[in-house]
């Protein structure tokens, strides 16, 4: 009889090519990898320079998505072309090259299965329970909400999985985060991923791997659960997961590359079995209780400065140690927010919905649900970005264009857009803007913006309000 | 090539927590293809003010940062994005060696990867490098015997994991060791078909 394993530890030795020496780390086999233009070049360039090619096209996917316009006809429908756009279109030029010579599949500009790479995975049905999934993006973590062990890589490590389809690793730690409890209405699956960042701190999870458990979570979509993984980077973790159910086998069904027929049938034996066993133990475990939260907003410049949207921002000096209260008076400085105040009423340039966090069809209808027959505060300037094409179709599809152009917000294509501020899409200097993405670092949105991270129905109530405003205020109290 | 891993250096401090990899390298100045060119951007919205003049108050425009090899730099640096850039910008900025309290997970793999060396020491260390750090004061390196020398000449030991140790000092990498770990790749993917194909566009 085989001791009790931890999910993690049930993914770990399943991928193990070769085991971890005292000399030597584990050899880690890579089931998916997922690609685009920011991190891969230079791993394709090593690979002709050495004379390799790429070990397995048909686990390997692209696509162009974080440097690409949000703008309707792509690169060309663009009004001005400097010398950042060339450098733009170059790099997606050069992915374009590099796929064709490699012989890996790609879903460029254009395609209807483009989008923002972990919108397009799980949407595709290419990321699947049981799997190690990795992409040069450290936002990988997305695609554990399906317990699948995922997680970012840089792009040496690219170049690695390019050649071998296998990476060097050493085993991480295991961090189980129990949400029990029960949402109260208004509080979602960001305010929960923002509650566990600002209980762990930015770095609070670094070396471990999390798993999410109890109510709260085995209550969420598919949809809400990649939004939770998705951020598990933002507490240093290496990754995060949740055990595969019925849920998932739903959102799974019928994907166009979900298994079919009798190999359907196996597939969910499998799945069924991945799952922590009782019994088994995790290196260190935290308890939240999800009944007892409120929507969540960041007052600071990492994602683990966050507090509860009614709150007052909290005051540097009651921090016992001296580099953390350096570092929040830093942040308030930068953000222009001023301790023992409240975040509510206050003024907001821009908010954007978009993200790998929080740019699914499901967010998208919690920001309609707001902004239904309201216009937005003439102040502010609101952009929409679905996460992919499919979900832009949707979208439309359900009449959620309609009701965001209908409030005077912006309806874009798909693409990372302002979450990363570098495809033209961008905040300007001291610019404050709510945004349903998932970092706040200073000049993350625009050298000098300032960032929220908040859900699509909180800033959705900024968009209207046109100051931060709790979102409870606005749901079934229509004007 | 091997490179010399021990050696004498004067350093620069930058005493903040949460150091993420968007101020180590903007996200704008990604669109490169190239993993040369990033020196000059490191740092680049604390290194220059808003006119693209040189920020006085940032430690990298001391004149005294000139030549330093090392960079002694607060807890859990380099969190957030897992862009490889910032390991390129730090090399290109002429550091060799960081030193914290803890690195973010992503950043000490790639350092390692690029022969730029993490080196975590206990909080009180850290502290004591930041508070005897003078223009002139120098540590030293001494990867072989992991050891870190501080400017009072007490000498601590860090760890590094073995292989990244060997790859560091025989000057090589983890590709030629995972390339000649094809045979047991074959097996693996023997015994574990794949059960998608993405060069299709759906499930047979």
């Amino acid at each position: 009889m085989t001791a009790p394993r931890t999910l993690f530890e049930k993914l770990w030795d399943h991928h193990v090519v070769r085991a971890e020496t005292a000399a030597t780390p584990a050899v880690l086999y890579v089931d998916l990898h997922l690609v685009h233009e920011v991190t891969s070049a230079q791993a394709f360039t090593e690979l002709r320079e050495r004379g390799i090619r790429v070990r397995a096209p048909h686990r390997t996917i692209a696509t162009m998505d974080h440097s690409t316009p949000t703008t309707p006809g792509g690169f060309a429908g663009l009004p001005v072309f400097d010398s950042s756009t060339s450098a733009r279109l170059a790099q997606v030029t050069q992915l374009r090259r590099n796929c064709d010579e490699f012989g890996v599949p790609l879903l460029a500009l254009g395609d209807h299965r483009q989008g923002i790479v972990h919108v397009i995975g799980p949407e595709l049905g290419l990321t699947q329970p049981g799997m190690t999934v990795v992409c040069g993006d450290s936002h990988t973590s997305t695609h554990g909400a399906f317990g699948a062990l995922a997680f970012g890589i840089g792009t040496s490590q690219v170049a690695h999985v390019l050649a071998t389809q296998s990476l060097l690793q050493t085993r991480p730690k295991t961090l189980e985060v129990r949400v029990v409890g029960a949402l109260q209405p208004g509080v979602t699956a960001k305010d929960v991923i923002l509650a566990i960042c600002a209980r762990l701190g930015v770095g609070g999870a670094t070396g471990h791997v999390i798993e999410y458990t109890g109510a709260v979570i085995r209550a969420l979509s598919m949809e809400q659960r990649m939004t939770v993984c998705n951020m598990s980077i933002e507490a240093g973790a290496r990754a995060g997961m949740i055990a595969p159910d019925d849920t998932t086998f739903e959102y799974l069904r019928g994907r166009p590359h979900a298994p079919r027929g009798a190999a359907w049938a196996t597939a969910l034996h499998e799945w069924r079995s991945l799952a922590t066993d009782p019994g088994a133990t995790f290196d260190q475990s935290i308890t939240i209780d999800g009944s007892a939260l409120a929507p969540m907003i960041t007052y600071g410049t990492n994602p683990g400065m966050g507090m509860s949207i009614s709150g007052n921002v909290p005051d540097p000096e009651s921090l016992a140690d001296q580099s953390e209260r350096d570092g929040a008076r830093r942040a308030l400085h930068y953000m222009g927010l001023t301790a023992g105040r409240a975040l509510e009423g206050t003024p907001v340039d821009v908010v954007f919905f978009g993200s790998c966090t929080n740019s699914r069809i499901s967010d998208l209808r919690d920001a309609a649900s707001v902004l239904r027959g309201r216009r937005v505060s003439p102040n502010v300037r609101v952009l929409v970005v679905p996460g992919s094409q499919q979900v832009k179709q949707q979208a439309e599809a359900e009449g959620l264009d309609a009701i965001f152009i209908a409030a005077g917000a912006e309806w874009r294509e798909s693409g990372c857009s302002m979450c990363i501020a570098m495809n033209g899409d961008q905040l300007q200097a001291g610019q404050l803007a709510v945004s349903t993405s998932n970092r706040n670092f200073e000049g993350r949105q625009g050298a000098g913006g300032r960032t929220l991270l908040a859900s699509p129905l909180t800033a959705a109530a900024a968009a209207v309000m046109g100051v931060i405003t709790d979102p409870r205020t606005l749901m079934g109290a229509r004007a | 090539m091997s490179a010399n891993w021990t050696f004498s250096s004067t350093y620069v401090t930058l005493p903040r927590d949460n150091v993420d990899t968007d101020q180590i390298i903007p996200a704008r100045f990604l669109t490169t293809t190239d993993r040369e060119g990033l020196g000059p951007k490191a740092f680049f919205d604390w290194r220059y003010l808003a006119d693209g003049s040189p920020n006085p108050e940032f430690v990298l425009n001391r004149p005294d940062a000139h030549g330093a090899q090392v960079l002694v730099a607060g807890h859990n640096f380099a969190c957030g994005s897992s862009r490889e850039h910032a390991v390129w910008a730090l090399d290109g900025a002429g550091f060799r060696v960081v030193i914290s309290s803890a690195f973010a997970d992503i950043f000490r793999g790639n350092a390692l990867g690029n022969g730029l060396l993490p080196i975590q020491v206990r909080p009180d260390i850290l502290a004591r490098l930041i508070a005897e750090h003078t223009p002139d004061t120098r540590v030293v390196i001494d990867l072989q015997a992991s050891a870190l020398t501080l400017p009072s000449g007490d000498v601590v030991t860090f760890v590094v994991p073995p292989f990244s140790k060997y790859c560091l000092l025989k000057g090589t990498n983890e590709m030629q060791f995972l390339l000649d770990a094809a045979s047991d790749i074959d097996t693996y993917e023997q015994r574990h078909p794949a059960t998608i194909d993405t060069t299709t566009e759906e499930a047979a």
